[in-house]
């Protein structure tokens, strides 16, 4: 089985997806013949050719909108966003369109475009190549929200993406681009979604993350064990809809849980994972939910290794909890 | 004549007319082919409108219908659907009650949408003039302005890519130019040379704005020089020369020679929607101005010349679409609600935890009256 980072394994999914479905277009700014800046179309321009795999003018507005208009006349689009922080010119095209297409048209309109766009920072990218606007789009209704992982996940959730007939925003960590490795098959398979997966077991906290920060609540649970406390590791995966049912059951299984992302900690993602668990759990919480996420704070390019959740904080918060 | 030169147009003389004002053939231009059952047919879409949009203002006023917008004066602009097959696609605007008639669809389901009821085929998920027919091929209608051209230019380009001859129209008003979508659509046809076709109503006003607001150019169709595709300038009360300009860009989007900008001159002769009122903000010489260039009095002029119209022909249309208007009107108010379960539908194709969890919730409650009934 071969091994491939996130990146190789993206590619290998669009690859799989635009032999098997013709009606498939990858668009997006400079995903043609230079296989996009991460290098996640590679290699498509030249076997699927211009008309599929189109270089657009810069302008994201254009390639979402363009991408309804695709999607609705029946194709299959995969729109890249170069960076999830550039996606804002679209974000009207996202929310009130693209997410509301099927609901305001009575179900006549399907509009299944999944836009791909890497996320996070860890790059040293400054405000404008890190930031993590994945809540904002978990609150529009319509719309799902995927996040791997890891290249195994990144590769069966794209493909799964692709063969429904929702839109779906893939985001892509992009510090773990290349980080992550991983046996990837090389067949077709897909991972299905709204489906989280327990990483690790353990008894007595839970850490919940997604995307870049599931490695950083790993190394988190190895360092705990070091000390004699068991945690167990979810990775979510799918963001809208999330898997209730299984951090429900860790967390009521531990009594404690500690949710971590980067993005920042204010009306994130993890305030409506807590807030649902503490409707389901309370009777089994021996402690407050602890939250170790980005600060308030727009990213910061100097500061950035103090920015981001690490190791070492989640740890605390891990204690914290425990001591509680 | 080159694209460029087409697209340079900026001035009056410029305005393709093919109609005087009395609906004369002006001497020395062509005519484009309608036949007499096709110019009929025009004539009945064209006072359909008319006499619908006249009925919803009134039951609007009266309380019953809570929205609605009228497009007194612009009918003719809603024909540049003329040369269209079935199996083009149309993403309008919410001002073009003839596209819509012209197409096929009916008053009833016109109605039903109005009124949000349990047989609107969008099942009362917007508010009045949102219409979506899926199979007229016409395009869920959006509040916000302009969102529809680069969705109007995806289509076009994925009819493209699938070796169709199929074509795409889009419309909306002159003051969506100032959008963005507006800029990045044009230029997005202009780069893939999309079959796409854009109608611009400039009918003067935006709600209060004036054209000199939107634009320091002279023309809207001028702006098309900058995407590198023609621009057309069109007297939009003319229905034989709007119908003669679109001819030219369906034609040109069929044999791949890419999309044309064309700028219907019209105006606006009453309010933006139910809510306006244009005496705060214009001269009310100023519709009065444009009551001569009336586009239905110049086609009723044109086929009376030609002998096909007569007053009784009129009045039996207007009888005929009176007497549906008030048959599904009727019904239309008589059709309740859509089924409260029905909200958590087509949010997506299959009803996720959350929702069926709030569904659930919601039914076990207490109905909520509608503060809003309008009967």
């Amino acid at each position: 089985m071969p091994t491939m980072n996130i990146i190789q394994a993206v590619n290998n999914a669009l690859r799989i997806q635009m032999a098997l479905e013709p009606k498939s277009i990858v668009l997006g700014e400079d995903v043609g013949k230079f296989g996009g800046v991460f290098r996640a179309t590679s290699g498509l321009y030249d076997e699927f050719g211009e008309e599929r795999v189109i270089d657009t003018p810069l302008a994201e507005a254009g390639i979402i909108g363009a991408a309804i208009g695709m999607a609705v006349y029946g194709m299959r689009p995969i729109p890249e966003i170069q960076f999830s922080d550039f996606i804002f010119p679209a974000f009207d095209q996202i929310v009130n369109e693209l997410a509301k297409f099927r609901y305001r048209s009575g179900g006549q309109y399907p509009c299944p475009v999944v836009i791909r766009t890497p996320v996070g920072g860890g790059i040293r990218g400054g405000h404008y190549h890190s930031q993590s606007p994945e809540a904002l789009f978990v609150h529009t209704p319509g719309i799902k929200v995927v996040i791997p992982s890891n290249p195994y996940d990144a590769k069966g959730l794209l493909l799964s993406c692709l063969r429904q007939d929702d839109p779906v925003l893939f985001m892509e960590p992009k510090k773990i681009y290349r980080a992550s490795r991983g046996d990837v098959p090389e067949n077709d398979y897909t991972v299905e979604l709204g489906k989280a997966k327990v990483t690790r077991e353990g008894d007595q906290v839970t850490l919940i993350a997604y995307g870049a920060m599931l490695h950083v609540i790993e190394e988190a649970a190895a360092k705990a064990a070091e000390i004699g406390i068991s945690c167990e590791v979810i990775d979510l995966r799918t963001l809208m809809p999330f898997d209730i049912e299984t951090i429900t059951e860790s967390v009521t299984k531990n009594g404690r849980a500690v949710m971590v992302h980067e993005a920042p900690q204010t009306c994130g993602y993890g305030a409506e994972i807590c807030s649902s668990l503490y409707e389901r759990c309370m009777a089994h919480l021996e402690a407050p939910i602890g939250r170790v996420c980005g600060f308030d704070t727009p990213f910061p390019y100097s500061l950035e290794h103090e920015y981001m959740p690490n190791a070492a904080r989640v740890l605390g918060a891990i204690r914290k909890t425990l001591e509680w | 004549m080159s694209a460029v030169e087409v697209a340079a147009v900026q001035t009056d003389d410029d305005l393709r007319r093919v109609l005087d004002d009395d609906g004369k053939v002006i001497s020395g231009v062509t005519v484009p082919e309608v036949s007499d059952e096709e110019l009929h047919h025009l004539f009945d879409t064209m006072l359909m409108v008319r006499i619908v949009d006249e009925r919803m203002m009134r039951i609007q006023r009266q309380g019953k219908l809570g929205f609605y917008m009228k497009s007194l004066g612009e009918e003719a602009t809603h024909l540049s659907v003329f040369p269209l097959r079935q199996d083009d696609w149309i993403y309008p605007s919410y001002r073009e009650q003839g596209a819509w008639f012209w197409r096929g669809y009916t008053i009833e389901q016109f109605l039903n949408q109005l009124f949000g009821n349990c047989k609107d085929a969008t099942k009362g998920r917007q508010m009045p003039v949102h219409h979506s027919a899926n199979w007229l091929n016409m395009v869920s209608i959006s509040s916000p302005v302009g969102t529809q051209i680069p969705q109007a230019v995806g289509t076009a380009m994925g009819m493209k890519a699938s070796g169709t001859d199929q074509v795409a129209m889009t419309f909306f008003g002159e003051g969506t130019s100032s959008t963005g979508e507006f800029h990045v659509g044009m230029n997005f046809a202009g780069v893939s040379k999309a079959p796409a076709i854009f109608v611009i109503r400039n009918n003067g006003w935006a709600i209060s704005t004036g054209t000199e607001k939107q634009t320091a150019a002279k023309s809207f169709a001028s702006k098309a020089i900058g995407y590198g595709m023609p621009g057309v300038r069109v007297d939009g009360n003319d229905i034989l020369a709007v119908i003669q300009v679109a001819n030219d860009a369906v034609a040109r989007a069929r044999a791949g020679e890419g999309p044309t900008l064309i700028e219907c001159v019209t105006y606006r002769v009453e309010g933006h929607s139910s809510s306006d009122d244009p005496s705060v903000y214009r001269n009310p010489a100023e519709p009065e101005a444009w009551g001569p260039r009336d586009p239905l009095n110049r086609l009723r002029g044109y086929m009376k010349n030609k002998r096909l119209w007569t007053e009784g022909m009129e009045k039996e249309i207007s009888d005929r679409c009176n007497d549906e208007i008030s048959k599904y009107m009727a019904l239309a108010e008589a059709h309740g609600a859509p089924e409260v379960e029905s909200m958590f539908d087509d949010v997506y194709q299959d009803l996720p935890w959350h929702l069926k969890e709030q569904k659930e919730y919601l039914l076990s409650q207490a109905r909520t009256k509608n503060p809003h009934l309008h009967n």
